[in-house]
């Protein structure tokens, strides 16, 4: 259903014809869109997973739809300002991904970053109460949705201009890089980033530098409210590192043994060759660009039953296990009861959260003035305030 | 003690600082092969090799954006833009990256790194090579911006300035470059960021700028003495932010009369923030306006007829304090 990414006005024939151009005039190097059906269990990371690792990851995936759903409640009941950006859809990239990494490896991300927070690990408790805007927030409700940040847990945001994370995590292969690490970054950026100018500036560098950078470009079919046919010339995306001597391939996010397949090959082969790689990775979200966004001007309800149907990624994998005999329905009931359990005591547990005080507006400004015994500044104005203020 | 020009001080500075800390390189356009393109990095290729002195593509954004990533992982680079008027392509990596990270993970994350690099008009290179974005960088809470006016302060401030734990943007002039003069050889030679240097006591009115201005007050101070028996107090504010709102006052509390120099551009420039506050805390002690000089307000023009009357000499600064004298 390939013509599912694009506008829905565009006909089948248009779709083919526009791949088939594609087809003609590149040399893909490591093009996966037009290989044979691999079944993605029987690969290598795959086979080696063991049962629990196996039904974590499902666990993982449900976590975070939970944890979503219930913000979109929290959200429309008043208690979540601003923007919530949703990742319903687009789980197994996240999970998946993220499963794949080492020690030395990093992750970075846009603003569309609640699954990645929770892949790391974070709990959903300084998650949801960062969305409440609460003391307890991950970022003490100075981020909010679109900036969650976990350093120790190699997460480094959450960041909210488009494309504008594209030279960080350029930033993070460098220093990983320099500090001698076997390690990468995974950069997360959506089909719309794109077509910012830094991403290419970014992937010059990457390629002329050697720079241990993979950038994942998750393609949801749109940025914001513009179909890829309306927004990107040339397909597929991750082409276009192909001008800049960086591998790249096409991965179908539906399918989590598929997304670690592709992940755990470029992150051995960034670990090995010190090399970038852009890695497209469809995917779909079944919300709004953000979830107050009128969701029916660009796309149609049963573009979104059909993907929800055939490729939803979470019930692709409950299939798979099952069949796997990995796991039972009881087992998968279970997992979502609790996935259910916790996101609601999480929204309980920013509910009943203190908001931070306007005092601590002036906190996590500098260094230095959070930390005025080593301040060498001594009587200088970092901060103009009223008088009773200062 | 040793003579050296502005430019070697800068280089001293970066060297000294490079041997101390492993975490802190250079980086830029033609920083490496090319010894800068302004000589301040001569030399320091051959001394600290490749990995630390590293020539960059015409890539502001990515590599202004490569160096905050590498600071928040813990590095401590230099950013050398050829003309600060180049960070406009970067500015979603200066403003929205460096200057926010730390507040928006609520403290969990610094970033420490300096962009430095000459930001001045004057030398006929028209409006895209001549901005002066102190004012502007200075709006930005979570940005440190110093204005170095003498080689002891260039060598001082940027030691400081690469160890301190925020993003400092250091504004360099090229005019300035080979000023020569009496420069510490210590290497824990450190000028605190945001403490003000009164250049010249006096008594009769206070005469506040910042960069090239410092030395175009000093030169109008001398013929106010000479020719018109003033004795004027010349503070060099050194740091814009932050700002050591302190020894203006002192100075102001003093003297009762107030002279801004500048030149950047008037509009919302530093200058009007400077005179608000003195207006705010100290209002009372004011016997005359505050009056201002700064570059005209117009772009930048290229003509040297039409830049020589743009930028503020000491004719404009002597004119200016006699009207309130």
């Amino acid at each position: 259903m390939e013509g599912l990414y694009h506008d829905a006005t565009l006909e089948e024939s248009d779709v083919k014809n526009k791949n088939d151009t594609d087809t003609n005039t590149s040399t893909p190097k490591h093009d996966t869109s037009s290989k044979p059906e691999v079944n993605f269990a029987e690969s290598a990371c795959n086979l080696t997973l063991s049962t629990s690792s196996k039904i974590d990851l499902l666990t993982q995936m449900v976590r975070i739809r939970r944890f979503e759903e219930r913000s979109l409640r929290a959200y429309q009941q008043g208690h979540i300002g601003g923007f919530l950006h949703l990742y319903i859809g687009q789980e197994a990239v996240a999970v998946g991904s993220v499963s794949a990494m080492g020690q030395d490896d990093h992750i970075i991300t846009a603003y569309r970053d609640h699954g990645h927070a929770l892949a790391v690990g974070m709990d959903m408790d300084e998650c949801m109460a960062e969305l409440f805007g609460k003391k307890t927030g991950c970022s003490k409700g100075k981020g909010g949705s679109m900036h969650f940040f976990a350093p120790d847990k190699n997460f480094w945001g959450g960041h909210g201009i488009v494309g504008g994370q594209t030279p960080l995590g350029l930033g993070m292969a460098f220093a990983l890089k320099q500090g001698g690490k076997k390690g990468a970054c995974l950069c997360y950026m959506g089909d719309g980033a794109t077509n910012q100018g830094p991403f290419y500036e970014s992937l010059n560098l990457a390629s002329l530098w050697n720079l241990p950078v993979i950038y994942i470009i998750e393609n949801n079919g749109y940025s914001m409210g513009t179909a890829e046919s309306r927004h990107s010339a040339g397909e597929p995306l991750a082409r276009r590192g192909e001008a800049f001597d960086i591998d790249w391939s096409v991965t179908e996010g539906h399918n989590i043994y598929e997304v670690r397949d592709t992940i755990t090959n470029a992150l051995e082969q960034a670990h090995k060759d010190c090399r970038p790689s852009v890695l497209e990775i469809n995917t779909y979200r079944y919300r709004g660009h953000s979830v107050a966004d009128p969701d029916q001007t660009y796309r149609s309800k049963e573009e979104i039953e059909e993907y929800k149907k055939n490729k939803d990624p979470i019930s692709i994998f409950k299939d798979q296990l099952i069949q796997e005999g990995v796991i039972s329905d009881e087992q998968i009931t279970d997992i979502d009861i609790k996935a259910k359990d916790e996101a609601e005591a999480s929204a309980e547990f920013a509910l009943a959260s203190p908001y931070p005080d306007p005092s601590e507006l002036m906190d996590h400004i500098y260094w230095e003035t959070d930390n005025p015994s080593e301040s060498k500044s001594e009587g200088t104005m970092f901060f103009e305030l009223p008088k009773s203020n200062l | 003690m040793a003579i050296i020009t502005y430019r070697e001080a800068l280089n001293q500075a970066l060297s000294e600082e490079i041997e101390r800390d492993e975490n802190v390189i250079l980086l830029g356009e033609e920083v490496a092969q090319f010894k800068g393109s302004y000589k301040v990095s001569e030399g320091m290729l051959e001394k600290y090799g490749p990995k630390k002195i590293i020539d960059t593509p015409i890539s502001e954004a990515a590599f202004s954006g490569l160096a905050v990533g590498a600071a928040m992982m813990g590095m401590r680079p230099v950013v050398e833009f050829m003309f600060w008027s180049f960070c406009y392509v970067a500015f979603d990596q200066i403003f929205n990256n460096a200057a926010s990270v730390r507040y928006m993970s609520g403290g969990l994350i610094n970033v420490p790194i300096v962009f430095r690099g000459p930001a001045n008009g004057g030398t006929n290179v028209g409006a895209t090579h001549s901005h002066t974005p102190e004012n502007f960088i200075a709006n930005t809470p979570g940005l440190k911006v110093i204005c170095p006016s003498t080689p002891a302060d260039a060598k001082g401030m940027l030691k400081s300035a690469i160890r301190d734990n925020d993003p400092v943007c250091v504004m360099e002039n090229t005019i300035l470059y080979n000023m020569k003069d009496d420069v510490p050889e210590d290497n824990e030679f450190l000028i605190p960021l945001g403490k003000a240097n009164v250049l010249r006591e006096g008594a009769d009115i206070s005469i506040i700028a910042h960069g090239k201005a410092v030395h175009t007050s000093l030169e109008a101070a001398s013929v106010l003495e000479e020719k018109h028996n003033i004795n004027a107090e010349v503070i060099d504010l050194r740091s814009i932010r932050p700002l050591d709102v302190e020894t203006i006052l002192q100075s102001v509390k003093k003297t009762n009369r107030v002279l801004l120099v500048e030149e950047n551009k008037p509009f919302c420039g530093v200058g009007a923030q400077i005179s608000y506050l003195i207006q705010d805390r100290a209002f009372d002690f004011l016997d005359a306006p505050i009056k201002r000089v700064s570059a005209v307000d117009a772009p930048q023009a290229y003509s040297k007829a039409l830049e020589n009357a743009q930028i503020p000499d000491h004719n404009c600064v002597i004119a200016s304090a006699l009207t309130i004298l």
